[in-house]
């Protein structure tokens, strides 16, 4: 493995997009640091940043710079350190000032796929059509003979895009979590064909990001796609069944409820596709069932997006309306899907009538937030589900299926050969989706 | 200075409120006053006490860094905003690092002690929350020695300078026992700060302060090895200004000495700068700006009813437990755990939550402790107010720059 001299150049191509950026910001980090070791001293390095969309490229450079100060004011223990051996950076605002700077000038933002040429480690994260990334691999194998392709595909096939591109096992799936630099998870996943030392690479940079590696077997979705799909298609459908009796609003909201309070989830599953996207979480769907024995597709997400209802942020980070609008990230009023029109939230009334209709929760409740630190949080889950599980209320019930549920596609994840194990399971969902618990759990058994 | 050579009188004393996280209005993201505004604010708190505000003389103003955190010189002249009057009379900005109050109050006195002055405003002002805490730390540590030790110092200067005495008393007298005496300090801080509405943690419903403190083990990784962010004295924007007077002056003024304190010892001591601290558990420079004003006083401490004192980071309360001669070399951090230093013990330590309680605006400080001083010895301090025994009527002061480099002591008691 010879990390250090792949790392002198290296390809992001997608760059602009929002995995792309937060992954060619990682590097940007990675690269900045070897870049200051005295060993590398007059050494150049390069982060080709491609993308179709130069505006969406300004974009990237906009967003390195800020995400770059940031991280150098947060680590400033650190970065004094590493600055040790420049006697005339002195001051915090200087060395802060001179690390952005070299963070900024590292990118090299084009719209131009040849410049990839040379690179010695390339990053994939453009769309997730396995013919057009077939076609860019074609091309990326022409123009760097020697490197290795790590894409960041949630759902095509690693072996798929192998043996159609002909990478001869330089490929990887490097799958990163939303947004990359604060996401800790990252699922690997290596095709049968995938050469050792491309893993070994791979591996050696996670650690060096600070990312957690969890392996997972090359099956469409992996583990954290395999779980959230199929877990979101229950709530879907639960909303579905609740709907008849209580209409869309009050159906969106109780589930979206148990799936966050009662489960003890950091949002409701309602709340997590708007934020994944409706049309992302379609497309997943859409991708996966091509490669499964299994029909992924959901009728009333099908019909958000036939209403043009698609979640998903704006640029500047807000939530757009999806089941949910929102107003400074909380929820204020719900999606009636009859009726095409959303209804703002009223404790007074019909919000008021699911809450009764859920009836109230274990008592004495502690929030995630509240858990989420907590030195007794495992004593404190334990006696969370026992209450629920005494729960003779419609909560209670939702709840207990709810979490039934989970454990199945859980188990089912690992019984299909997708995750090596248990834990793999279980650091997928606790790591990078932030659950307080993995699916395959003994509660409310 | 040697002795008094005529008697000095403190009167008026008054401060704004000490502004920053922790405060429920604070929001870094909105615009704050400025110097301007806290200037105007802390001198007219105390010349608003006078039927006659044009007998005031001169003024000094105690800041430390405002050329950098606001990008603004020449506070001097900042002086004549106070009050019409005031324009054309001499006034001086005063520098000492973190002592810059201290530093106002001994140079008002000298005014009044040299015939030059008979009604003399103190003031001290600093507006810190213009720069991120990390920037904030840079011009900080100008109270160091930049060309000496900033290169190799910590990017949070100063707090690391104090964790490196933690560290050292902890290694010397005992991880537990230090740690312990840290805790303590701050939910004394705490406590007291929860009494004036002015206090920076006046908000602080914290219901266990020092259980708080003693979970928030320190990291070196992010911050510092020994000590926590509670263990700090707060960022703050603040004011505060007090009126010294010869006799002639505080009659002039239309005030009574029962209104006022008297100072009856003062010690002023710097340490050579370019050098480090000889013994990281000692504070030598406040030892011997006190044993200065206690001598002058002809006093000891055990005289001494109440106390302020520079306390910038919890080990530094200890550690000037120590100097004070209030407990044996080790013996401070077991002295303030045993509560002898809270508000009902029997030598009560910043009643209005000191630095770490009340707030630090650096320039500002060494003038707010005579100010809460002298409200203690006058009966002026509301709900912070405690009882200051009768054989015991001497308040002490200690205002300290940087690390233990410039010190002004004062010693106080009731006028009449």
């Amino acid at each position: 493995m010879d990390l250090d001299s792949r790392m002198s150049l290296v390809s992001v191509v997608g760059a602009a997009g929002k995995m792309g950026s937060g992954i060619t910001f990682l590097l940007a980090q990675e690269m900045a640091r070897l870049s200051l070791l005295p060993e590398n001293k007059g050494k150049l390095y390069r982060l080709i940043a491609v993308d179709l969309d130069p505006n969406a490229l300004r974009g990237l450079q906009e967003y390195v710079h800020v995400q770059a100060v940031k991280a150098a004011e947060k680590s400033a223990v650190g970065l004094r350190a590493l600055y040790a051996n420049r006697p005339d950076l002195v001051e915090n605002s200087e060395i802060i000032e001179d690390y952005t700077r070299r963070i900024d000038a590292m990118v090299w933002p084009t719209t131009d796929l040849a410049a990839v040429a040379g690179s010695r480690l390339v990053f994939e994260a453009i769309v997730e059509k396995i013919e057009i990334k077939t076609s860019v691999y074609r091309q990326l194998k022409e123009l760097c003979p020697d490197a290795y392709f790590f894409t960041n595909t949630s759902s095509v096939p690693i072996g798929v895009l192998d043996r159609e591109a002909g990478l001869g096992g330089r490929v990887l799936g490097v799958h990163f979590y939303n947004p990359p630099p604060v996401q800790k998870l990252v699922e690997i996943i290596r095709a049968d064909s995938t050469t050792d030392d491309v893993v070994a690479v791979a591996t050696e940079i996670g650690k060096r990001l600070r990312k957690t590696l969890i392996p997972s077997h090359d099956v469409a979705g992996f583990i954290g796609n395999g779980h959230f799909i199929r877990d979101g298609n229950h709530g879907l459908a639960e909303a579905a069944r609740l709907a008849k009796e209580h209409g869309w609003p009050k159906a969106f909201h109780i589930v979206n409820r148990v799936s966050q309070d009662w489960l003890l989830r950091p949002m409701g599953i309602f709340q997590l596709i708007d934020y994944v996207g409706i049309d992302v979480f379609k497309f997943i769907q859409t991708v996966m069932g091509k490669y499964l024995p299994e029909t992924l597709s959901d009728p009333v997400i099908d019909r958000m997006i036939e209403k043009k209802v698609l979640g998903g942020q704006n640029p500047d980070g807000s939530q757009k309306p999806g089941f949910f609008t929102y107003e400074k990230g909380r929820i204020v009023s719900v999606y009636d899907l009859d009726k095409g029109v959303y209804l703002p939230l009223d404790p007074a009334g019909w919000t008021g009538e699911a809450d009764a209709a859920l009836g109230p929760l274990p008592e004495p409740f502690r929030p995630w937030k509240g858990l989420v630190g907590a030195p007794d949080r495992s004593a404190a889950l334990v006696a969370h589900f026992e209450r629920v599980a005494a729960q003779r209320s419609l909560g209670g019930e939702l709840a207990r299926t709810y979490l039934g549920r989970s454990r199945e596609i859980g188990r089912k994840l690992v019984a299909d050969g997708v995750a090596f194990d248990a834990d793999g399971v279980n650091g997928v969902l606790t790591s990078g989706f932030f659950h307080l618990y993995g699916p395959i759990n003994d509660y409310c058994k | 200075m040697k002795s008094l050579r005529k008697p000095v009188y403190l009167v008026c004393g008054d401060y704004t409120m000490s502004f920053g996280t922790g405060r429920k209005e604070f929001n870094p993201k909105k615009s704050r006053p400025g110097l301007e505004h806290y200037i105007a604010e802390a001198g007219q708190a105390v010349v608003g006490q006078l039927p006659d505000p044009t007998v005031v003389d001169e003024g000094y103003v105690g800041n430390f860094m405002a050329a950098r955190f606001n990008h603004q010189g020449h506070l001097g002249a900042m002086f004549a905003l106070v009050h019409p009057s005031f324009e054309y009379k001499p006034s001086t900005r005063v520098e000492g690092a973190c002592c810059s109050g201290g530093l106002s109050v001994a140079s008002a006195v000298k005014s009044v002690l040299a015939d030059a002055s008979d009604v003399v405003l103190a003031l001290g002002v600093e507006v810190q929350n213009t720069v991120k805490a990390i920037y904030g730390a840079d011009i900080l540590a100008g109270a160091g020695h930049y060309a000496g030790e900033r290169k190799n110092g910590h990017a949070y200067f100063f707090p690391a300078k104090f964790s490196d005495r933690a560290g050292a008393y902890k290694e010397r007298f005992g991880e537990k026992g230090t740690w312990e005496g840290m805790g303590r300090w701050y939910e004394q801080a705490i406590v007291n700060a929860r009494t004036n509405e002015k206090a920076q943690e006046f908000q602080n419903a914290d219901p266990d302060p020092f259980a708080t403190h003693q979970a928030m083990k320190p990291n070196g990784k992010s911050f510092c090895d020994h000590i926590n962010v509670l263990d700090c004295s707060k960022v703050s924007d603040g004011a505060a200004g007090i009126l010294v007077a010869s006799a002639v002056g505080l009659a002039r003024a239309g005030k009574t000495p029962s209104e006022a304190v008297q100072l009856v010892g003062i010690g002023h001591a710097v340490a050579d700068l370019t050098t480090a601290p000889q013994d990281l558990t000692k504070l030598t420079t406040s030892q011997r700006a006190v044993e200065q004003a206690l001598a002058m006083a002809g006093l000891t401490i055990k005289d001494i009813g109440v106390f302020d004192i520079h306390d910038c980071f919890t080990i530094t309360g200890i550690l000037t437990v120590e100097a004070l001669g209030l407990a044996p070399h080790g013996e401070g951090a077991a002295y303030v755990a045993a509560g002898k230093t809270r508000r009902d013990g029997p030598t009560p330590m910043n009643t209005t939550g000191g630095l770490v309680g009340w707030g630090h605006p650096t320039g500002a400080s060494g003038v707010r402790q005579i100010v809460d001083v002298y409200k203690q010895l006058t009966g002026k301090a509301g709900s912070s107010q405690i009882q200051i025994p009768a054989d015991r009527p001497y308040g002490l002061t200690i205002s300290m720059g940087g690390n233990d480099r410039t010190v002004v002591a004062c010693v106080l008691r009731r006028a009449a």
